[in-house]
């Protein structure tokens, strides 16, 4: 079997500032803001379609191709 | 993809531009602004997230209606010191310092030192008359002292949001905003007393392991 790869949603974490505009806008919820201290990317739900990267308001998500 | 289905909360923007608005007619209503600071601190002390900004905060819903709907943000992304840790500390200081001399200022008027001052500051430093949203108050001089003083700093920190929501993405505001900043303090507080209450659980827990195993 061939190792698939996917684009998923990644945060710099230590340079997010939880506010949940990633959340607001994700079609799936496959992100959540944690606790209070950033938003993290339920990898297994995440399609990589890139709307909580183009919202947030600080840049700190980006889409990259993750081995599943 | 389905549109997600609209909340009660996701109307809350009309009640951060009712204020807005309420500002130019009666400044004693700039007290309710008192809200938009209490309730992130209670929601975040009380439950240890960021409920405020992620579903109530009227202000990022304006900011995110006007730049994102209304297109009239450049949706840019924000400069990379903008975020880092010591600029949303220092403005979180500076805004403090702002706050604790608008309470000065209503001490002075409270103490007799000094008249009611009729004027909102706008950005620390232009005096914009605003007289014609002062009608008196049944209390104390003060009491109005304190609402153009506040008024002065929400109407400040809106123009700040406006500028950056223009220049970068809509809600670049919730970057710096000093209430998202401190909130997001407090959660840090609240897990690192939560992790370490679990790893004194969990000594605790191979202590009594080895006692019964008699180590």
């Amino acid at each position: 079997m061939s190792v698939q790869k996917r684009k998923k949603a990644q945060v710099e974490q230590n340079l997010c500032v939880a506010c949940g505009c990633c959340a607001k806008v994700c079609p799936i919820n496959a992100i959540n803001v944690y606790k209070g201290l950033y938003a993290a990317v339920d990898a297994n739900k995440c399609v990589g379609c890139g709307k909580c990267a183009k919202e947030c308001p600080a840049s700190v998500i980006i889409i990259k191709e993750a081995a599943l | 993809m389905n549109k997600k289905a609209k909340k009660w909360y996701d109307y809350l923007w009309i009640v951060s531009l009712t204020y807005l608005i309420l500002g130019f007619f009666n400044i004693l209503f700039a007290w309710l602004g008192l809200l938009c600071f209490f309730i992130p601190l209670i929601i975040s002390v009380a439950f240890g997230n960021k409920g405020y900004c992620n579903r109530y905060c009227g202000r990022g819903q304006l900011f995110g209606l006007l730049g994102g709907r209304f297109g009239l943000s450049r949706k840019k992304d924000i400069p990379k010191w903008m975020k880092s840790k010591w600029f949303r500390f220092g403005f979180l200081i500076f805004f403090f310092i702002m706050f604790f001399q608008m309470l000065w200022n209503t001490w002075l008027v409270f103490s007799g030192a000094r008249d009611l001052n009729q004027v909102t500051t706008l950005l620390w430093t232009f005096k914009v008359p605003w007289h014609w949203a002062y009608h008196g108050t049944i209390l104390h001089p003060a009491v109005a002292q304190f609402a153009f003083g506040f008024y002065s700093i929400m109407l400040t920190s809106t123009i700040l949001g406006l500028i950056t929501m223009v220049i970068f993405k809509p809600r670049s505001w919730c970057v710096y905003c000093p209430m998202g900043t401190m909130t997001q303090l407090i959660c840090k507080a609240k897990s690192a007393i939560d992790d370490q209450r679990n790893n004194k659980q969990t000594e605790d827990l191979y202590e009594s392991f080895e006692k019964q195993d008699g180590i």
